[in-house]
């Protein structure tokens, strides 16, 4: 016996070697568990990062905004008289610029956590050219800040998204719709009247039909002279470290402006709620795998204190205390669950790394990405060493109140 | 003032099941007992004549209803569950009829294993004292075999080893031969008179062989809860000095 392993850890583990097909069983259920869940846990974050990659590839997580206009009664109403009948329509927003956006730039830079911030000038307008028209959402950029903002870059498939002031970024459809392709020409328009010719300079797919027919790319300033906003941001986009941020810096940017402002966490509310509806789901199916394999250590635990009872009454008669009788069977516990979740993490690893190269799109790429952390597999061990430590105790205390002089002689 | 020559000191022990209840019966009606220091000695009695009830009082395994009770001079009276098992693992060693070991461990680790149990962690010290005590019983081939290996006789001088292991000053046996054949039987015996001789540790051997008892040095007969008789075996005396 090795002399640096305690009194409890030997017993342990003899009594755990003795019950082998025991513990063989039980140690299979734990792995089999923490298989399920370290592999859940990756599919579903996997799955989820990837739908909120996918959302805030074409949104921005911060949109600061001008504030509504709010048409206001001349009329004070008076406490004392009588309501009279007033009718405030609200009235129609007109096309404004954030006021001061260089300001608010300059602010949002300098919080915390904030990557990258871009003046938008957006607006409707048309794009002609011979006899064909289409109406089409202009979004006046500077590319150097939008491209790391949005991931318009990755889906130019012919071209580059490097804008001049005479320089347009248009999708597949509408360049089918216009029959134009790269260095043609097109006038775009505004309802008020301004129009400009550009050149189309580069080709985007989005892979959704209303994007790439109606969202058409310029310069800043091209779209600042089209929608008549000299100098103008009609909204500043944010960008931050860690998107779930967003809702708070999105709150410090309104206090210290008193601008309107908009976050990916409130415009996305519907995929946000399918978001939490799918983590409690897996936080249930969680918490009954786990309650599962604590069942299963808690009844090997306790048929193996009743096999075990004159033994504990020898240990007991020959000077063992009550502590460490519990200590060995809670010991027991606890290498169920480590051991368990050992083979359970081996097990899921291959597991991971099989779906992995199954689960494919066509053209080869991961159908989704599974996050690979190696920390799910510490939390799986220690929430496994935890579950069986818990599940031990009951029958610990049982081995450990086990009356001597009883046990031997029954 | 502590007699070391006396090992173990009842006074009026008491022992009631099943107290406040009706069914509240007395099996033992104060039994006063003086064990010297290296006696040998037989508890004798009829079934149910409350011979195990005393064993486990004496061995600290089961509390008296009433009574004081003095180990080695020290009164166990209040004593909380550390200190009796402390008192217990020093000063007393167990024999018992069956399943005195623990399968999992080979015959030198059942005899390791109280002494790990009191310090926490083994060493060879330890070993050695238990290779020791394996000799002294004549399972010298014997000591790295599990105990499963061992046949009854065996495994009772294994058991004995052990109870010997922390130098305890009684060694209690509750029916230490009870299912072995005659001659494994004698070879027990005559072990523990070894030991007890060359050591001075006083053994209390519970017994129905009328055999074995007549080769003790001092016959206790408990009837009905009570001492019916208590005294030195003369016959013997006689034939072994």
């Amino acid at each position: 016996m090795n002399s640096l392993l305690p009194f409890e850890w030997i017993l342990a583990t003899r009594f755990m070697r003795e019950g082998f097909l025991q513990t063989l069983f039980i140690i299979a259920g734990v792995a089999l568990g923490v298989a399920v869940i370290v592999f859940m846990s990756s599919l579903i974050n996997g799955l989820q990062s990837s739908i909120i990659r996918r959302t805030l590839d074409y949104q921005a997580q911060i949109i600061v905004l001008p504030p509504e206009e709010v048409a206001r009664s001349l009329r004070e109403t008076e406490t004392n008289q009588a309501n009279s009948a007033i009718l405030i329509q609200p009235r129609a927003q007109r096309l404004r610029s954030v006021d001061q956006w260089q300001k608010v730039r300059e602010l949002a830079l300098n919080i915390k956590g904030v990557t990258v911030v871009s003046p938008i000038v957006s607006g409707a307008g048309f794009v002609l050219r011979a006899d064909a028209n289409r109406a089409v959402a202009i979004t006046g950029i500077e590319p150097e800040t939008y491209l790391q903002l949005i991931a318009l870059k990755a889906k130019i498939i012919a071209g580059k998204p490097e804008l001049t002031t005479s320089d347009i970024v248009i999708g597949t459809e509408l360049a089918k719709d216009l029959g134009v392709w790269l260095n043609d020409k097109i006038i775009l328009q505004t309802a008020s009247g301004a129009s400009v010719t550009l050149i189309v300079c580069g080709i985007f797919d989005y892979g959704n039909k209303g994007q790439n027919e109606r969202a058409v790319y310029v310069a800043l300033r091209t779209a600042q002279s089209l929608l008549n906003l000299p100098g103008g941001a009609t909204s500043v986009e944010i960008n931050l470290n860690d998107p779930y941020q967003a809702q708070i810096v999105g709150e410090q940017i309104q206090t210290q402006t008193g601008l309107k402002v908009d976050s990916w966490i409130t415009t996305n509310k519907e995929l946000f709620t399918a978001l939490y509806g799918q983590k409690i789901t897996f936080f249930v199916i969680r918490l009954f795998v786990g309650l599962t394999a604590a069942l299963g250590i808690a009844s090997v635990l306790v048929v193996s204190v009743v096999q075990k009872s004159k033994e504990i009454g020898i240990l007991r008669a020959t000077g063992t205390t009550r502590i460490q009788i519990l200590r060995i069977f809670l010991l027991q516990g606890a290498l169920f669950g480590l051991i368990g979740s050992i083979f359970g993490s081996a097990a899921s690893w291959g597991l991971l790394i099989a779906w992995r190269n199954l689960a494919k799109n066509p053209d080869g790429t991961p159908f989704f990405v599974l996050s690979f952390d190696p920390m799910y597999f510490v939390y799986a061990g220690l929430g496994a060493m935890l579950v069986g430590i818990i599940s031990a105790v009951f029958p610990a205390q049982r081995a450990a109140r086990l009356d001597p002089a009883v046990a031997i002689r029954g | 003032m502590i007699d070391t020559s006396i090992t173990l000191r009842l006074e009026g022990i008491k022992k009631a099941y099943g107290i406040g209840t009706k069914a509240e019966t007395e099996v033992l009606h104060g039994i006063d007992l003086i064990l010297k220091r290296g006696e040998f000695c037989a508890l004798i009695g009829p079934s149910g004549s409350g011979k195990s009830t005393l064993l486990n009082i004496i061995g600290l395994l089961d509390n008296a209803t009433s009574g004081k009770l003095f180990l080695t001079g020290v009164a166990t009276e209040g004593l909380d569950d550390k200190a009796i098992t402390k008192l217990r693992a020093t000063a007393i060693g167990f024999v018992f009829q069956f399943h005195n070991l623990l399968p999992a461990f080979t015959a030198i680790e059942n005899v390791m294993l109280p002494l790990i149990a009191a310090n926490g962690y083994p060493n060879d010290e330890m070993r050695q004292r238990a290779i020791e005590l394996i000799d002294k019983v004549e399972l010298t081939q014997w000591g790295e075999h599990l105990t499963n290996d061992l046949s009854g006789g065996q495994q009772q001088r294994t058991a004995i080893a052990r109870a010997l292991v922390m130098n305890p000053a009684l060694v209690l046996a509750d029916e230490p031969t009870g299912n072995l054949d005659t001659k494994s039987a004698d070879t027990v015996f005559d072990l523990m008179r070894t030991v007890s001789k060359t050591s001075g540790t006083t053994f209390l051997i519970v017994t129905h062989d009328p055999r074995l008892a007549m080769r003790c040095d001092r016959i206790i007969e408990l009837i009905d809860g009570r001492i019916d008789s208590d005294k030195p075996n003369i016959t013997n005396m006689n034939k072994t000095q």
